[in-house]
């Protein structure tokens, strides 16, 4: 018999150490920027638009050709028509005869040294003929708007998008279950109003950077700093397909990833270093953003104006909800538009409502991209309708806590769209929540001018991914059975290595830190969709167990052979192939899993174990009738949470201060407690950042007023909540590796409403438009008193 | 011009010019990959660097300064065994996607090297000049203050 119960883990659910610990306090992590390409490495500077919206007339290029150092300089002639996009082909790898946003690229600069390449792109002259821009997404839904795109109707995408040529909606997710038309009747209360969520940015501290060698031979290898080294392949080879150049020629490296939240996935910046390199044989270019370009010419986080009518009975029971929610998506929608899908099939939150309307728009506008970010939309949504479940509890005076417990979705319950919510354990996390941060229970601060509030939201996110993403896994041994895994999903620093080598550990009972988990290399390493959608535990997860698994298979089958005891009667511990029936039995895996297994007559049988698995959803479908949503089952489970805080708000100055914060998630299972905390805390801080701190200012011109670290704030040391409290909850996903599910964009989903929920409890104003900041605080207590004083006069 | 200077305990004399910036020459002339560049104007902290034992941004620094200068990067502090910052910030989980932990442990030494018992308040200001997008702070300030007090 086993020594351990058959259902005890022994690596699974430790808090094992990272495997990529040495790497990163030792100085030796090697990022993208920090790979040598040698004496013969080109450096390429953008010449970016100053315009929001222009037809470019003439491009003058004379004076940058003639600086010293400088190699060619290209404009969009040279790649005419060349466009790309992950979702909706819509986007120029330069700019044609038309730019539309500030900060697009329209020319570049090829030179020796970054330096000379800097020089020469100010000297490149570009003349434009101004056209009318539209910055607003409600502006540009008005008939007669000037079109973004003319020829939207031209562009390829995937089948689930709904482009209306000749307006600016590139795509319209409509939601209907139940019968919205009546529902609003049986309401006892029907609260309607209309939220705004501001553009932001990642803020990852290493900016995008890719370096690209089209040789001699006629491959193209591509370093980049990426979440998506498959898909930048496939898009890669896809656009420079005319060249002859297949799947097989293009190679993308990408070493550790210096922070990504979504800004490193799918395509932005690498292709230009791609099309570059193209053009210059036999010598890499290399393309670096600046912190300014990291601001306005990568994916921002779309901006928002939902507005949320919803009609409730007296005892708080959610009747109906209509949402309708507008994206600023920006100039250009080849990933955002999936944004605006996958928030509007989720846009009810995770709440069994039986009648909804939502419709989802992806707008276009004048100002840069919009694409993924940690949260991929749900944070936009969850301000509005988490601050409408408050204001409408609070109105009913019935507890907001208990009006969320008693809407909250459940097990089984029907899903906006129709198929069946997964194993949930959202209430578990409300009642732990409300408990933690003692609910209900009123703290008031000794400094008069202080006051405190506790603010709570609920969350749920679904992995956005096409029905079709998949993960595979190589798992090959070494001689003294220690093992390198391969793998095309990213450490971006979330844990991934470390969690995958915790799940072979498992299955093969070899410690994790006899396993080196390989970043990816499309050459080497097998195919994995991309490194987002908080679904890689999961996925990869999956792909990396069947991989381990089928390793185990070998093992013991080749173990079989020779000693034959029964596969079946033989199992793995401690590194060593055991048998039930022979406790004497303890082959150590080192001694065959390489080398094979000596005979008497001195041959050997077996050889090298090397596993493969793989994973896909089966059951998952993007197809349904495009007017209801109805039919298919486009999201493979949610990932729900609770949230709450402590909030101290200074009722002269408007200034807040987080004195406590709890938030629980259902991660399923968790694979590395440290890590899974570590995610949680960094990610409600990022979450509260958008909140308190972060918002990104256009003017009038469509230019991004603060693309740096001194004018958008991201938090420092000094604006970490007083105290954290990390509650991770475990009901299992059935078909997650050891019963886990994703929790990395979830963390930062609750905070914005929380925020606005908090203040409200401390301070009495509300207020719905994001960032939450000190100054709107302080303006509406002023204006909330003076209201008071009018309506005290009138009396 | 040549310029004279100590790196990580090593003597090094170097040709620069004028204008070439002390992150560039770390990085591409001498190949000390740790400083990261996260802004290139002093406001992330990710290229810091100890001059003379103060924590510095080296992307805010030329070349031509450090004549005799003492220069000490991430390599230098844990080139025989880890630092106690260094197996501090193993010990919590200091870091996600490790791309300011250079310059997060080059600040942590600095303040642990002027102030070995810093209280919670004088490590977050110790800190609050690099930037972490990753951790939300609080392992990074969890292993300062385990490190606090340690002798390397």
């Amino acid at each position: 018999m086993t020594s351990k119960k058959q259902d005890e883990l022994k690596y699974v659910g430790k808090s094992v150490s990272r495997i990529d610990e040495m790497d990163k306090v030792s100085g030796a992590a090697r990022y993208a920027d920090d790979l040598e390409f040698g004496p013969n490495l080109l450096f390429a500077e953008i010449v970016e638009s100053t315009q929001a919206h222009a037809l470019i007339k003439s491009i003058d290029t004379s004076a940058a050709e003639k600086e010293e150092g400088v190699v060619r300089v290209f404009t969009g002639k040279d790649f005419p028509g060349l466009r790309f996009g992950l979702y909706m082909q819509d986007r120029y790898v330069f700019a044609q005869n038309r730019v539309r946003f500030v900060g697009e690229q329209v020319a570049a600069v090829v030179a020796r040294c970054p330096k000379a390449a800097k020089r020469a792109a100010a000297l490149v002259k570009v003349e434009y003929e101004p056209l009318p821009a539209v910055l607003n997404q409600m502006n540009a839904l008005n008939s007669d708007c000037n079109l973004v795109h003319e020829k939207l109707g031209e562009y390829s995408h995937v089948p689930w998008f709904f482009p209306k040529a000749g307006t600016n909606i590139a795509h319209w997710r409509k939601v209907r279950k139940g019968d919205i038309s009546n529902a609003f009747q049986e309401a006892d209360f029907i609260l309607e109003d209309t939220y705004n969520v501001p553009r932001y940015a990642h803020c990852a501290i290493e900016p995008h950077v890719a370096t690209a060698l089209f040789d001699h031979a006629g491959r193209i290898t591509v370093w980049a700093s990426s979440q998506s080294p498959y898909t930048q392949r496939h898009l890669f080879a896809e656009c420079l397909a005319p060249l002859g150049i297949t799947h097989k020629d293009v190679r993308v490296i990408a070493p550790y990833v210096g922070g990504g939240f979504g800004g490193k996935a799918g395509v932005t910046m690498e292709i230009l270093a791609v099309v570059l390199a193209t053009k210059l044989k036999g010598m890499p270019v290399k393309v670096r953003w600046s912190r300014e370009q990291e601001f306005y010419n990568t994916y921002q986080r779309l901006g928002v104006v939902a507005k949320v009518k919803m009609g409730v009975k007296s005892d708080g029971t959610i009747v109906a909800l209509d949402h309708k929610i507008h994206w600023d998506a920006g100039a250009y929608v080849e990933y955002g538009a999936n944004v605006v899908n996958a928030a509007g099939l989720s846009a009810s939150g995770p709440y069994n409502i039986p009648h909804i309307s939502i419709d989802s728009m992806c707008i276009y506008t004048n100002l840069p991209p919009g694409g993924a970010y940690r949260g991929f939309g749900y944070s936009e949504c969850l301000f509005g309708i988490e601050s409408h479940i408050d204001r409408i509890a609070r109105h009913l005076k019935i507890d907001p806590v208990e009006m969320r417990r008693k809407n909250a979705i459940r097990t089984g319950d029907i899903l906006p769209y129709g198929s069946h919510m997964n194993p949930s354990g959202l209430v578990e996390c409300i009642d732990k929540v409300a408990a933690e941060i003692e609910w209900g229970k009123k703290e008031m601060s000794k400094d008069p001018t202080k006051f405190i509030g506790k603010g709570f939201a609920l969350f749920w996110k679904a992995p956005a991914m096409p029905p079709n993403a998949s993960s595979s896994a190589f798992l090959k041994f070494n001689e003294d059975a220690s093992m390198n895994i391969l793998v095309s999903a990213m450490e971006i620093g979330q844990g991934f290595l470390t969690a995958m080598a915790q799940i072979a550990a498992e299955v093969l009972q070899v410690p994790p830190h006899k396993i080196r988990v390989e970043t990816p290399d499309t050459d080497r390493n097998p195919y994995e969709w991309q490194t987002v959608a908080s679904h890689i535990t999961w996925g990869t997860g999956n792909a990396v167990r069947r991989a381990a698994l089928d390793a185990k298979q070998q093992i013991l089958e080749q173990v079989a052979r020779v000693h034959h005891y029964l596969a079946d009667d033989m199992y793995l511990d401690n590194e060593m192939v055991k048998c039930k029936q022979e406790p004497a039995f303890a082959l150590p895996l080192k001694n065959f899993v390489i080398t094979g297994l000596a005979m008497e007559d001195g041959t050997y049988r077996g050889g090298p174990i090397i596993g493969r698995g793989t994973f896909m959803p089966e059951f998952s479908s993007a197809l349904s009738d495009p007017e209801t949503s109805q039919g298919g089952h486009p999201n493979v489970h949610y990932t729900v949470g609770a949230a709450a805080l402590t909030l101290e708000v200074d009722k002269e100055t408007g200034k807040m201060r987080v004195l406590k914060a709890v938030e629980a998630l259902d991660a399923g299972k968790v694979i590395n407690p440290d890590m899974a905390k570590g995610q949680l805390v960094g990610g409600l801080l990022q979450g509260l950042a958008t909140v308190l701190y972060e918002d990104m200012r256009y003017n009038e011109s469509g230019k991004l007023l603060n693309p740096n670290f001194t004018d958008y704030k991201i938090p420092t040391c000094k604006d970490v909540p007083l105290e954290i409290v990390p509650i991770l909850v475990e009901v299992p996903q059935p078909d997650g590796p050891f019963g886990a599910r994703g929790i990395g964009e979830h963390t930062m989903l609750p905070a914005a409403p929380m925020i606005a929920n908090a203040v409200h409890d401390a301070v009495g104003v509300r207020i719905v438009s994001m960032p939450v900041t000190a100054e709107k605080v302080a303006l509406a207590i002023l204006q909330s008193e003076a209201n008071h004083t009018a309506r005290g006069a009138h009396s | 011009m040549k310029v004279r200077f100590q790196l990580n305990n090593e003597k090094r004399s170097l040709d620069v010019e004028p204008n070439d910036v002390l992150f560039d020459v770390l990085r591409d002339k001498i190949g000390l990959k740790s400083p990261k560049c996260g802004c290139d104007r002093g406001d992330c902290g990710a290229c810091s660097i100890l001059l003379n034992g103060k924590s510095v941004r080296s992307c805010l620094v030329l070349a031509a300064e450090i004549e005799g200068a003492n220069i000490v990067t991430v390599e230098g502090i844990g080139q025989t065994d880890l630092s106690p910052v260094q197996k501090a910030f193993l010990d919590k989980n200091a870091f996600q996607c490790g791309y300011c932990a250079p310059g997060m442990i080059i600040a942590a030494t600095e303040l642990l090297e002027h102030n070995k018992h810093p209280n919670a308040h004088e490590v977050r200001e110790a800190l609050s000049g690099n930037l972490c997008r990753c951790t939300g702070y609080t392992p990074i300030i969890e292993a300062v203050c385990q490190a606090r007090g340690r002798k390397s």
